[in-house]
């Protein structure tokens, strides 16, 4: 049995599982995403026998815009709120996607100012990934140092009394479900980006075929509906199969699915990065 | 098309009424006449009528996207909005279409009349020629209800601002039967009427619920006590010789009520009353889901008013002889109307003895101590009322929901243990959440489905009930 890690292009670090045995591989994705993001090693498509894939946004409505459009619009907003003299918070995981953001934003007027965790996960990559310099919110930080800026924030940060020192603001989200009204609406949040660290329908399509695979073994999302789709119009061996991962994941709200998502990898990947496949079997 | 897509993706994309009103304003001040005057029917129900159904739009939109027609219905499922599902799976283009709102309304009105594959060009010709936001305006054009978060009100205070002029004429003249078809702007909101004033109604004075125990209301000989009936709160104007009823949410009724019309012939001019519409026959107040019959129909029709017809119970009087008694103690104005629903009455009743004149009293009641109005609050599924109604007697009638003077103590809703046999997801804000449910009750070991449920519940708690739902459920096949 023979294991190795390729690039999922998910987050910076994160991997799919390649495992073959005698003739036969399969592949083991993980979250992935195919748009270089910038900061993650980008996903490459490995030949398989069985691809197993999730499918977080297994669905043809959801589609996404080019990055760089994605990031011309933030950039736009932050501009525009700028202007109007208001502080534009971002709401972003942690990881990954905060760094996706911050790595994009438009520096020249305005300058980034982070809530602790985004900081501090900045700064461990920052030996990696070239940044923008970003500026730690301490209770020292001034209303009027923040007043115009851009300030990104986990999502929990919504609505907390930590907001209070960035009064006027106005929030934003990015994220894959910004792409539904309801979603947005839910998070009662001003503006939604859709801009997520997953596939979307043509991605996740593309992927598949770029794999050369026979069988398809979708989980995590609307898994269901995929292998159906894989096996009426594809013509290929799909089953759908619930992931151990997958309860955690099904009780949160569905906004903050994807947050929550790449925190279940995350934690795996810090887990597995040093050691051996031991440790990271239970992906 | 642009503009107005503009307009609904500012508004759609914040929850703040200020930012809603400025970009309608700007909008008011900048649009074509004829794109306003579409505008503000489309948002205030006013849509011209639907070329073409909604599945027939389904097939269509499928068609040109490349996927099967059961993918379509899965993703809509889970979209929760039809406009919304088809303007995400259609292909992205890079065209663009330079026709106004009030253009495109005008071709799909002459759609109507033309065969489906005309239709079907149209829609698909169309689709691919709007980028991604203008395509759900397009498509909620033709399937109603943009559920944007923009009230008649704010609609009518942003049209203030870019107009000056005054808000509460401009509800008025927004009012009635017109339609985007028959009227122009210009017509609609510059024409000068002083009519419109004369139905101009009182804010509502709202109650809240008791919250503790009742006697810490104190004495019990300064309040006065009444059912609260089940029915529709309402506004009665009587000016000018003309009748306006309004209902609540500020919607001017009168003409689904046609029976108030005899209001005319006993009430003087100068007369407003608050009160309770409800569905009444055979000295028998009806049941709630009889008036439902009434609300949802623009014209009544003559079996519906024999078979339902409603009357105003009376709580309070707010205009009298052309005064505003607002600020008179409760108890004065009770006074006043006791005698003013008397007279008319006994009016009606010369005119023309053998039928039942529209207008009761909410009689009130006086007690001595608050066990007694607990007792009566008992009886109130025996009165066919919610509850009772508890008014301080020396209050005034304020503005909107306060708290101290007014307080309804409705009686427990009846409980029950149920089986949720089946959930479906909700619409807009409530897309891909289960909040639609539906109970079950056992018969000789058989579920036999009873009741549909899907309000009541707060946000946090369809939260709670949506996750436990997508952790246990069993997987329905659909075929």
């Amino acid at each position: 049995m023979k294991f190795s890690f390729h690039p999922a292009g998910h987050i910076p670090g994160s991997s799919q599982i390649r495992v073959e045995h005698k003739d036969e591989v399969w592949v083991f994705t993980g979250d992935y995403k195919t748009e270089d993001d910038g900061i993650s090693t980008p996903y490459q498509p490995v030949k398989c026998d069985t691809f197993i894939t999730e499918c977080t946004f297994g669905l043809p409505a959801f589609k996404w815009q080019l990055q760089t459009q994605v990031m011309d619009d933030v950039n736009n907003w932050c501009a525009q709120n700028h202007a109007d003299g208001k502080t534009s918070v971002l709401f972003a995981y942690s990881l990954g996607k905060a760094q996706r953001l911050i790595k994009h934003l438009d520096t020249a007027q305005m300058k980034i100012y982070c809530h602790g965790a985004v900081y501090k996960m900045t700064e461990v990559l920052r030996q990696l990934i070239n940044f923008p310099p970003t500026y730690l919110i301490t209770r020292e930080t001034t209303k009027e140092e923040l007043a115009g800026n851009i300030v990104v924030a986990p999502p929990s940060a919504h609505g907390s009394p930590w907001m209070r020192k960035m009064v006027p603001y106005v929030t934003a989200s990015a994220s894959g479900w910004m792409a539904f009204r309801g979603a947005r609406r839910r998070r009662a949040i001003d503006k939604g980006f859709v801009l997520s660290d997953h596939c979307d329908w043509d991605g996740l399509l593309d992927s598949i075929d770029a794999t050369g695979c026979e069988n398809v073994i979708t989980t995590h999302g609307y898994q269901d509906i995929f292998a159906r789709y894989l096996r009426e119009e594809k013509g290929l061996n799909a089953i759908s199969e619930r992931t151990q991962y997958e309860t955690e994941n099904i009780t949160e709200s569905e906004s903050d699915k994807d947050d929550k998502l790449s925190l279940q990898t995350s934690s795996d990947i810090v887990a597995s990065s040093n050691t051996n496949f031991s440790s990271s079997k239970k992906m | 098309m642009k503009q107005f897509a503009e307009l609904i993706r500012v508004i759609d994309g914040t929850n703040k009424t200020t930012l809603k009103v400025a970009a309608l304003t700007e909008y008011f001040k900048t649009a074509p006449d004829e794109d306003k005057l579409w505008t503000i029917a489309i948002l205030s129900h006013r849509r011209p009528k639907r070329p073409v159904n909604t599945t027939l739009m389904r097939e269509w939109a499928t068609e040109i996207s490349g996927i099967p027609l059961w993918l379509f219905e899965e993703s809509y499922h889970i979209v929760g909005d039809l406009a919304e599902t088809i303007a995400l799976i259609l292909p992205t283009t890079n065209e663009s279409s330079e026709k106004t709102l009030s253009q495109i309304i005008q071709e799909l009105i002459e759609l109507r009349k033309k065969e489906d594959s005309e239709k079907k060009a149209y829609l698909q010709e169309n689709w691919l020629k709007l980028n991604y936001y203008e395509r759900f305006v397009f498509n909620k054009i033709m399937t109603g209800g943009f559920r944007i978060g923009v009230s008649q009100k704010l609609m009518t205070r942003a049209l203030s601002q870019a107009t000056d002029i005054d808000q509460d004429v401009l509800a008025h003249k927004l009012m009635g039967s017109w339609t985007g078809e028959n009227t122009t702007f210009k017509e609609l909101v510059y024409e000068d009427n002083e009519v419109a004033m004369r139905g101009k109604p009182y804010p509502f004075y709202l109650a809240y619920a008791v919250e503790n125990e009742v006697s810490d209301l104190g004495d019990v000989t300064q309040w006065s006590a009444e059912h609260k009936w089940d029915g529709i709160r309402s506004q009665t104007i009587i000016r000018s010789g003309e009748i306006f009823v309004w209902s609540r949410g500020e919607e001017l009724v009168t003409d689904k009520y046609p029976e108030f019309q005899k209001f005319l012939d006993v009430i003087p001019d100068g007369t407003v009353i608050d009160g309770e519409i409800l569905p009444y026959k055979d000295r028998q107040i009806l049941s709630f889901n009889d008036l439902q019959t009434r609300i949802g129909r623009k014209t009544v029709g003559k079996k519906l008013l024999e078979d339902v017809p409603v009357v105003i119970v009376a709580y309070d009087l707010l205009e009298w002889q052309g005064n505003d008694i607002r600020e008179l103690p409760f108890q004065e104005r009770r006074a006043l109307l006791d005698k003013l629903v008397l007279d008319s009455n006994e009016k009606a009743n010369l005119i023309e003895s053998d039928s039942m004149f529209p207008l009761l009293i909410s009689e009130t009641m006086s007690f001595t101590n608050w066990e007694d109005v607990a007792k009566e609050r008992e009886r109130s599924a025996d009165r066919r009322s919610e509850g009772l109604m508890l008014k301080r007697k020396d209050s005034p009638y304020l503005v909107g929901r306060k708290k101290g003077d007014w307080w309804k103590w409705k009686v427990d809703p009846f409980t029950i243990d149920a089986v949720l046999t089946y959930a479906m997801r909700g619409h807009g804000r409530r897309a891909n959440l289960y909040t639609d449910y539906t109970f079950g009750l056992w018969q000789d070991g058989e579920l036999v489905t009873f009741a549909k449920a899907y309000s009541g519940l707060t946000d946090a708690e369809f939260r709670k009930v949506d996750a436990w739902i997508k952790k246990t459920r069993c997987n329905v096949l659909v075929l």
